[in-house]
């Protein structure tokens, strides 16, 4: 009896989590527009989304901020953890404590310091203003994957590297890249995921020029129904899909 | 370069020393400067040209006080509240159940609790305002079961936020506390248990406090970010539903009135500061309850 009720209970969570996104995929090939009644099989929304050139530009340039933030968030987070684990240095405890700031604080704090410092140096909201915004809040979240890593593997490994001469750029190079690389792939997938799901600090740091998919989507779905978001919701979820699955196949044939 | 040069210059520029660097640069730049401008800017005087100019003034520290806003804010903590404890009462008999299970099963689970992220957030709380909407899929059924005979307004209610606050944050609760049911000793729950201490009092007594860390800290991050998700207020709660997040966007992007706006940031950031002083003290207590057992063994 308590069985049946707590796997009805996980069941019906996630049922909830699911529902909404599983009716965006199906209407993304339904001949009606509202969506109320499946009125059968339709490409034609696809079709229209490809066509739409700002909604697909914006789309792309998503993915690109993406892809670029989690990168350099990737690389710049695994040298922080490496200096925070391995290094003494003055304001280390500073540099901890903002790298938990930058978790803790809700976006909408974020996004206003973030326009500030950009207002501030003369950055052009855009491009820049976006990677650096992206990169910025993604930083902790891989600083404590690579982190957690390097907290769990063999010092000894180091130290023999340091007696037998490797230099720090060395020992990082060839020993600690390597280890620590699931931890490496698992911090990008996440940043990755945070930038594509960000839509408060993209909306306060987007400038004209460069225009990413929440701030357009935003205006089409203030006023009413657009088939063509179905369809950007069956597309994202498809990549990420993609993404992962790619990246579990990877990780398993190395280790 | 001479030899001379190099070896001067090569000890300025160890590997050890670049990543010391960039580490304090990058965080100094991005995340230091930036919380001590939006400081400043809210002693500042408003100007439509400049934003922000001098001379310092408490005036937009003063308009906090003003009824009007009051009463946004007191909603807008309202609402965040009610979602806090709404996914706390559905994510930790959830989370309970996550952890226990076998290792395969869990992960599965829990990345199944991520995948739903990879549709933006914008998009999921679209996906909400189709379900709640006249001829959306709740009135829907409603109307079909026969319990109301025309679509109930759900939209632009306080319900609609509170559904759609809870449908985006739900996972950032159940995360945390998943790991802390992971540290949880369950030979302590068993030890309760023979020596005869009911299903209640294990629970009061001992899952409880053991894991008020993940509660806490899961309290933290859907309370807070709650307050500022502007587009789902916008979306699912009409004009009279506001959060926090909608007064300070519009008073950045549309009023352009920058000191206000950064004064209403900075109380928010206090609110996260006493917050988490709350979260550290309850840490600490666990620490000095974990040592006393550790003695009493």
């Amino acid at each position: 009896m308590m069985k049946v009720f707590k796997w009805s209970f996980v069941v019906a969570i996630f049922a909830w989590l699911y529902l909404p996104i599983a009716i965006l995929v199906v209407n993304s090939f339904n001949v009606s527009k509202y969506g109320y009644e499946w009125q059968g099989f339709t490409l034609k929304w696809y079709e229209k989304l490809f066509h739409n050139e700002q909604l697909m530009q914006a789309f792309l340039n998503s993915l690109l901020i993406a892809a670029l933030a989690a990168t350099f968030a990737t690389v710049l987070g695994t040298l922080m953890a490496l200096a925070i684990h391995r290094y003494r240095f003055p304001m280390k405890a500073a540099a901890s404590g903002m790298l938990f700031v930058v978790m803790m604080s809700p976006d909408i704090v974020l996004a206003i310091t973030f326009l500030v410092i950009f207002i501030a140096l003369g950055v052009e909201l855009g491009f820049w203003s976006l990677l650096i915004a992206h990169i910025t809040f993604c930083l902790p979240f891989v600083v404590i994957t690579v982190y957690a890593q390097l907290k769990g593997f063999d010092r000894y490994l180091l130290e023999a590297a340091q007696d037998l001469g490797a230099g720090e750029s060395r020992i990082f190079r060839l020993i600690i890249l390597p280890l620590v690389f699931p931890a490496i792939i698992a911090g990008w997938l996440l940043s990755f995921t945070l930038s594509l799901d960000d839509v408060i600090i993209s909306s306060f740091v987007t400038g004209p020029g460069f225009e990413i998919l929440p701030i357009r989507v935003f205006s089409m779905v203030k006023v009413g129904v657009s088939p063509e978001v179905n369809v950007l919701a069956a597309l994202l979820l498809s990549i990420s899909l993609l993404l992962v699955t790619f990246s579990t196949l990877l990780l398993r044939r190395k280790y | 370069m001479p030899p001379q040069v190099k070896n001067l210059i090569k000890p300025l520029f160890s590997f050890r020393r670049g990543v010391i660097f960039l580490t304090l640069f990058w965080l100094g730049l991005f995340v230091l400067v930036p919380h001590v401008l939006v400081l400043v800017t809210s002693v500042l005087t408003p100007d439509p040209q400049h934003l922000a100019v001098w001379p310092v003034t408490l005036d937009s520290w003063a308009r906090l006080f003003d009824p009007l806003y009051v009463e946004v804010f007191w909603h807008s903590l309202w609402l965040s509240a009610v979602t806090t404890v709404i996914c706390l009462l559905l994510g930790y008999p959830f989370a309970w159940i996550l952890a226990k299970l076998p290792g395969v099963w869990r992960g599965v689970l829990l990345f199944l609790m991520i995948v739903p992220f990879w549709t933006n957030s914008l998009i999921r709380t679209y996906a909400i305002k189709l379900i709640l909407g006249n001829k959306g899929l709740v009135n829907t059924l409603l109307v079909g079961a026969g319990i109301t005979d025309k679509p109930v307004e759900l939209l632009y209610t306080p319900f609609a936020v509170i559904f759609g606050l809870v449908y985006v944050l739900l996972p950032f609760m159940v995360l945390p506390l998943v790991s802390s049911f992971d540290k949880l000793d369950r030979n302590l729950i068993e030890a309760a248990h023979d020596l005869g201490a009911g299903w209640w009092q294990r629970f009061r007594h001992i899952i409880l406090p053991l894991t008020m860390p993940g509660v806490v800290a899961g309290c933290l991050i859907v309370f807070l970010p709650a307050m500022g998700m502007f587009y789902v207020a916008d979306l699912l709660g009409g004009a009279k539903n506001l959060l926090l997040g909608n007064i300070i966007k519009n008073q950045f992007l549309v009023v352009r009135d920058w000191p206000f706006g950064a004064a209403f940031s900075v109380a928010l950031i206090g609110i996260m500061a006493a917050l988490m002083w709350l979260y550290f003290l309850a840490n600490q207590r666990i620490n000095r309850q974990g040592g006393l057992d550790d003695e009493g063994i």
